[in-house]
C-alpha cells in the first residue's frame, strides 16, 4: 500500500458553511505524535490549517479532536499506535460548532461553568483547616480534569441531540458537582442543582469515562455517587424540609459570591451539620 | 480608518495564567471594572504546566522554616542579582497566598496531621513546596479560574494583543489586538493595564514552553518605552525529556529529585557530587550515604547535590554529555525506579508516569528516564516597583514571569507559582490604586491604532514574501545554537547579526488564507515579539561579561563582583517598535538594608 516512509493525514478542512477531508502525504518521523504531523503540515503546505493546542504534554486539554473516529488528544496520540499504512483521519469534535478546520466553539462549556455555585468553605477554625489526605483524594481525582471536553463531546445526550444542551451540564460538570459535594470544606448543597442540570438524563453508558485522558472514573466515582446523593436528598423528607427552609441549593456562581457575606450564620449551621 | 470594536475598562489584565487571574481578582474586589484578555481559552495558560509546587515558608513539615530562610535561599539561588525587596515580599507573603487558595477551594496534599504538606525542591533549605501530586499548576489555575468565573469578571478568550497604546501624555491607555476565531480587531481602553503574559521560551528550539510564550509582554513593554532588566538571565531547566525528538524539551519535574530520584551518567555514577560549587559546599552532602539519609533527616545530614539550584545542575549535565558520558540520545539518566517503590512513584508523580509511558514508552517505575537541559524560564523582564509592580511607564504594571527582578539570575523551583500569586495580587492592587486616581476614559491616538492594525494585516497583501514558519524555525535554531545554555562573545555577535537579518525578513513575511483562526497569520504577528525579546537577550548576554546563574559565558567563566552589583537595563527611547534599536546600559542594584545583609554574613 502506502510508502513506508510516508504517512497520509486525512484532515477535515472547513468552516461553519461546510468542509471536506483533505489528504496530506507527509514524511513519517520516528516517535512523533499526531500533533507533530499537524504542525509539519502547517509549516508546509497548509500554513492556515487551524488547530488549537498549547502545552503539547497532555496537561492543558486544548488539542482534542477525533482521530480515526475516536476522541483523543492530538498531543498524546503517538503515530506508531495507529494502523500502519492506512490514512490517519483527523476531524474536529462533533458535538461543538465548527470555527474552522479542527477548531470548535466550546463556549457551551464555559457558559455551563458560570451556572455552578461557587465553592463555599465552612468557617476557618483557629490554626487553619485540617483535612486528611484520604478525604482530599476523593476530590483530587476530579480536579485532575484538564477540561479537554472530550467527555462532553462523546456524551450522546448532547452529541446526537443539540436541543438537550440548554438543560444538560454534561459529564465534565457532573464531576465538578461531585468534586464540590465531596470537598471536605464546602457547605453549598448542589444536589438539587445537579438534578436540574440534567444528571437524571445520564444513563450511565460510561462513554465519558472511556475517553477521559486523565483516566478519571467519571461515571463510577462521580456520576453514580451523585445520582445516589440526589435521590437520597429528593426522597428524604427531612432533607426536603431543610431545603425548603434554607432554600440555598440553587444559587448560581455569581449569586453565591454576592450573598456569601450575608451567609455567615448559615455557614456555621452548614458546617456543624457537615461535621 | 480601520474597523474595530472598543471596550472600556478601569483595569485590563493581559494574560490569564496565575498572575493575571490573581491580579484581576484583586482589581475586581476593589469594585473596578476589570477584564482579562488571554491568547488561549481560559484555563489553558502555561501555568497548568507547573508541576512540583509553590514555595512558601509555612513550616508545616519543618518548623525551623521561616521567611528569612526562604528569602536567603531565594537570593543565593539568584546569585544575589535579585531585587532584594521583591524577594523579601515574596518570602513574607507566600504563605498567606497559599492559605488563600485553600479558602478558594484548592485541595493540596496533606501532612499526617492534616495540614498542607510541603515537598523538597532544589535550593530550598527545608521542604517548602505546597503541592498537589505533580500537577500543582493545574490546581492553581483551576482554583483561580473558578474564582474569576464566580465573580463574573469579563474574560476575552483567544485574543492576541498586539500593542499597548499611549494617551499622548506618557501614560499607557490600553491596548489593541484581535480575536483569533474571527480575526476581528479589538481596542481596549484602560486606566491601568497589567501585563501577565509569561515567558519568551518559544524562541528556542528545545523548550518546555508552549506556543504562547513568545514574549508579547516583554516586547510590548519595550515598545511602550518601559525598562526591562536582566534579559540575559534565561533558565535552562536541567531535566527536560530528550527522546523521542518530538517531545524533546518537555519538562520533567524537579519533584522527581525532591522525592528521591538521582542523576547518573552512562557509567552509572552519581556525577553531581563532582559539581558542588564553593558557595554550596558547606550545606551539601559529600557522600551518597549522607545524601540518602538527608531525605528523612534534614537536621543531621546535608542535602543531596542532585538538588543544587537549577543553573548548577544544568551546567553539570551539559559537561557530562560533552565529556562523552551521556545517554544514547544525548542526555543523562534520572533514576527513581531503583530508589522508590512503584506505588510511591505513581502516587507522588502521576503525570510524570503518564507522560513517559504515553510519549516515550518508558515505565519510570522500572527504568531510568533520559533527561537534558531545556529552555524553561525567563528571569529577566519588565522593571517594576517591588511594592506595586508598576513599570517605569505610568499606567503599566507587570506580574509573574514577564516582570524582572524577583529571581535575579536564577529562579529556584517552586518560587514561580508563589511569585504569581504574591505579585499578581500586588499588581492588581497597584493597578487599582492607579486607576482610581485617573478620571475619564483614557485617550487613544486613533492614528496609532490604525497603524498597528495596518501592520498586522500587511502580511496578507504581500507577494513573494517569507514564510513565517521558516523565519521562526531559523530564529529558534539561532537562539538554540548561539544564545543557549553556554555562551561566548563571538557567537553572541554572530547571533545579533543573524537576528538583524531575521528582523528584516519579519517585516516581509507573507501569509495566505483568511483572518479567521489562521495560525500562519497568528505566527506572523508573534514574530515581532520574538525578535525584540531575542535581540534583548543576546544584547544582555553580550554585555554581561561574567557567568552568573542562568547566564554562562565560557569566555568569562566565573562571577565578576563588579558585574554582580548591576542590572543591565534595556529600553527604547524615541524610536519604538521591533525594527527600532534597543539601548542597553548597567545600573546599580537596589541596596539591601543592613539587617537583611546580616542574614548572609552569619554564614548560615
Amino acid at each position: 500500500m502506502a510508502d513506508q516512509d510516508k504517512v497520509t493525514m486525512r484532515v477535515w478542512r472547513g468552516d461553519p458553511e461546510g468542509g471536506e477531508f483533505v489528504d496530506y502525504v507527509m514524511p513519517a518521523v520516528e516517535g512523533e505524535v499526531v500533533l507533530d504531523v499537524i504542525h509539519r503540515i502547517q509549516a508546509d503546505p497548509a500554513p492556515d490549517l487551524a488547530c488549537r493546542w498549547n502545552c503539547k504534554a497532555g496537561k492543558c486539554g486544548s488539542c482534542s479532536a477525533e482521530i480515526n473516529g475516536l476522541p483523543r488528544l492530538l498531543c498524546m496520540t503517538r503515530m506508531d499506535t495507529l494502523p500502519e499504512g492506512a490514512p490517519v483521519t483527523v476531524a474536529p469534535m462533533k458535538t461543538f460548532p465548527i470555527i474552522r478546520d479542527l477548531v470548535t466553539d466550546v463556549s457551551f462549556n464555559y457558559e455551563v461553568a458560570k451556572t455552578i455555585p461557587a465553592f463555599e468553605p465552612m468557617p476557618e477554625p483557629e490554626g487553619g483547616y485540617r483535612m486528611a489526605q484520604i478525604d482530599v483524594e476523593r476530590g483530587q481525582e476530579f480536579r485532575k480534569c484538564i477540561e479537554c471536553f472530550m467527555c462532553q463531546n462523546v456524551c450522546h445526550v448532547i452529541r446526537d441531540h443539540d436541543d438537550n444542551k440548554p438543560k444538560y451540564a454534561g459529564p465534565r460538570f457532573f464531576i465538578r458537582f461531585a468534586e464540590l459535594e465531596m470537598h471536605p470544606l464546602d457547605v453549598n448543597d448542589r444536589r438539587e442543582l445537579a438534578h436540574d442540570k440534567g444528571l437524571g438524563m445520564c444513563n450511565i453508558t460510561k462513554c465519558c469515562t472511556e475517553v477521559c485522558p486523565e483516566h478519571i472514573k467519571i461515571t463510577d466515582n462521580g456520576i453514580i455517587p451523585m445520582k445516589e446523593r440526589v435521590v437520597d436528598a429528593r426522597y428524604d423528607p427531612v432533607a426536603w424540609l431543610g431545603r425548603k427552609i434554607l432554600g440555598r441549593s440553587k444559587k448560581t456562581a455569581v449569586e453565591a459570591e454576592e450573598s456569601s457575606a450575608s451567609l455567615e450564620a448559615e455557614e456555621v449551621e452548614g458546617a456543624s451539620a457537615a461535621g | 480608518m480601520a474597523d474595530y470594536q472598543t471596550h472600556d475598562y478601569d483595569v485590563v489584565v493581559i494574560g490569564a495564567g496565575g498572575a493575571g487571574l490573581r491580579a484581576a481578582i484583586e482589581a475586581h474586589d476593589r469594585g473596578l471594572r476589570t477584564a482579562v484578555v488571554c491568547k488561549s481559552l481560559l484555563g489553558k495558560a502555561h501555568t497548568v504546566m507547573a508541576e512540583g509546587g509553590m514555595a512558601a515558608a509555612m513550616g508545616n513539615v519543618w518548623k525551623e522554616d521561616n521567611w528569612q530562610v526562604h528569602f536567603r535561599d531565594t537570593m543565593r539561588g539568584g546569585k544575589m542579582l535579585n531585587n532584594w525587596r521583591m524577594a523579601q515580599i515574596h518570602a513574607q507573603e507566600a504563605p498567606d497566598r497559599v492559605y488563600e487558595l485553600e479558602r478558594w477551594g484548592a485541595l493540596f496534599d496533606r501532612t499526617e496531621d492534616g495540614r498542607i504538606s510541603q515537598r523538597d525542591f532544589g535550593g530550598h533549605r527545608y521542604a517548602r513546596l505546597a503541592h498537589v501530586g505533580d500537577r500543582t499548576g493545574l490546581e492553581l489555575i483551576r482554583t483561580l479560574q473558578q474564582k474569576v468565573v464566580s465573580l463574573g469578571i469579563d474574560v476575552f478568550m483567544e485574543c492576541k494583543v498586539l500593542r499597548l497604546l499611549s494617551d499622548g501624555e506618557g501614560r499607557v491607555s490600553g491596548a489593541v489586538g484581535y480575536m483569533r476565531p474571527t480575526g476581528d480587531m479589538v481596542l481596549f481602553t484602560a486606566k491601568a493595564t497589567v501585563l501577565a503574559t509569561g515567558s519568551i521560551g518559544k524562541s528556542w528550539k528545545y523548550t518546555s514552553n508552549s506556543w504562547e510564550s513568545v514574549g508579547d509582554g516583554h516586547a510590548m513593554a519595550i515598545w511602550a518605552g518601559a525598562d526591562v532588566i536582566d534579559m540575559e538571565c534565561v533558565q535552562f531547566h536541567p531535566t527536560g525529556m530528550v527522546w523521542p525528538l518530538s517531545v524533546r524539551g518537555i519538562l520533567v519535574t524537579e519533584g522527581v529529585r525532591g522525592d528521591g530520584g538521582v542523576l547518573r551518567n552512562s557509567e552509572g555514577s552519581r556525577f553531581m557530587f563532582n559539581y558542588v560549587a564553593p558557595m554550596f559546599r558547606a550545606e551539601t552532602a559529600e557522600t551518597e550515604e549522607e545524601a540518602d539519609a538527608w531525605y528523612d533527616d534534614h537536621i543531621n545530614n546535608r542535602r543531596t547535590p542532585d538538588l543544587l539550584p537549577r543553573d548548577e545542575v544544568a551546567r553539570a549535565i551539559n559537561s557530562e554529555v560533552k565529556a562523552g558520558r551521556g545517554t544514547p540520545h544525548g542526555g543523562v539518566y534520572l533514576d527513581i525506579a531503583s530508589r522508590r517503590t512503584p506505588e510511591y512513584i505513581r502516587r507522588r508523580l502521576p503525570s510524570m508516569y503518564h507522560q513517559f509511558m504515553e510519549l516515550a514508552g518508558v515505565d519510570i517505575t522500572a527504568e531510568a528516564m533520559e533527561v537534558g537541559p531545556t529552555c524553561h524560564y525567563m528571569m529577566g523582564g519588565v522593571r517594576v516597583d517591588a511594592e506595586t509592580q508598576a513599570a517605569t511607564v505610568p499606567g503599566l504594571f507587570a506580574a509573574g514571569e514577564v516582570a524582572g527582578g524577583m529571581h535575579g539570575s536564577n529562579r529556584l523551583g517552586g518560587n514561580s507559582l508563589s511569585d504569581l500569586i504574591v505579585f499578581g495580587r500586588r499588581a492588581g492592587l497597584g493597578a487599582a490604586d492607579f486607576a482610581e486616581g485617573r478620571s475619564g476614559t483614557p485617550a487613544v491616538d486613533t492614528a496609532e491604532v490604525d497603524a498597528v492594525i495596518d501592520e498586522a494585516f500587511a502580511p496578507f497583501g504581500r507577494e513573494d514574501g517569507y514564510n513565517p514558519y521558516d523565519v521562526q524555525a531559523e530564529l529558534q535554531d539561532t537562539m538554540q545554537s548561539l544564545v543557549g545554555i553556554i555562551r561566548n562573545g563571538p557567537e553572541l555577535e554572530e547571533a545579533l547579526t543573524k537576528l538583524e537579518d531575521l528582523r528584516q525578513r519579519t517585516a516581509k513575511v507573507q501569509v495566505t488564507g483568511g483572518q479567521a483562526y489562521n495560525p500562519g497569520w497568528n505566527l506572523a504577528t508573534d514574530l515581532p515579539s520574538m525578535l525584540t525579546t531575542s535581540i534583548a537577550v543576546a544584547q544582555g548576554a553580550l554585555n554581561r561579561k561574567e557567568s552568573r546563574g542562568g547566564h554562562t559565558r565560557e569566555d568569562y567563566p566565573g562571577p565578576d563582583p563588579e558585574m554582580g552589583k548591576v542590572n543591565f537595563v534595556q529600553h527604547q527611547t524615541v524610536e519604538r517598535g521591533y525594527l527600532a534599536p534597543i539601548a542597553i546600559g548597567p545600573e546599580p542594584l537596589p541596596q539591601m538594608p543592613a539587617e537583611l545583609q546580616a542574614l548572609f554574613e552569619e554564614g548560615n
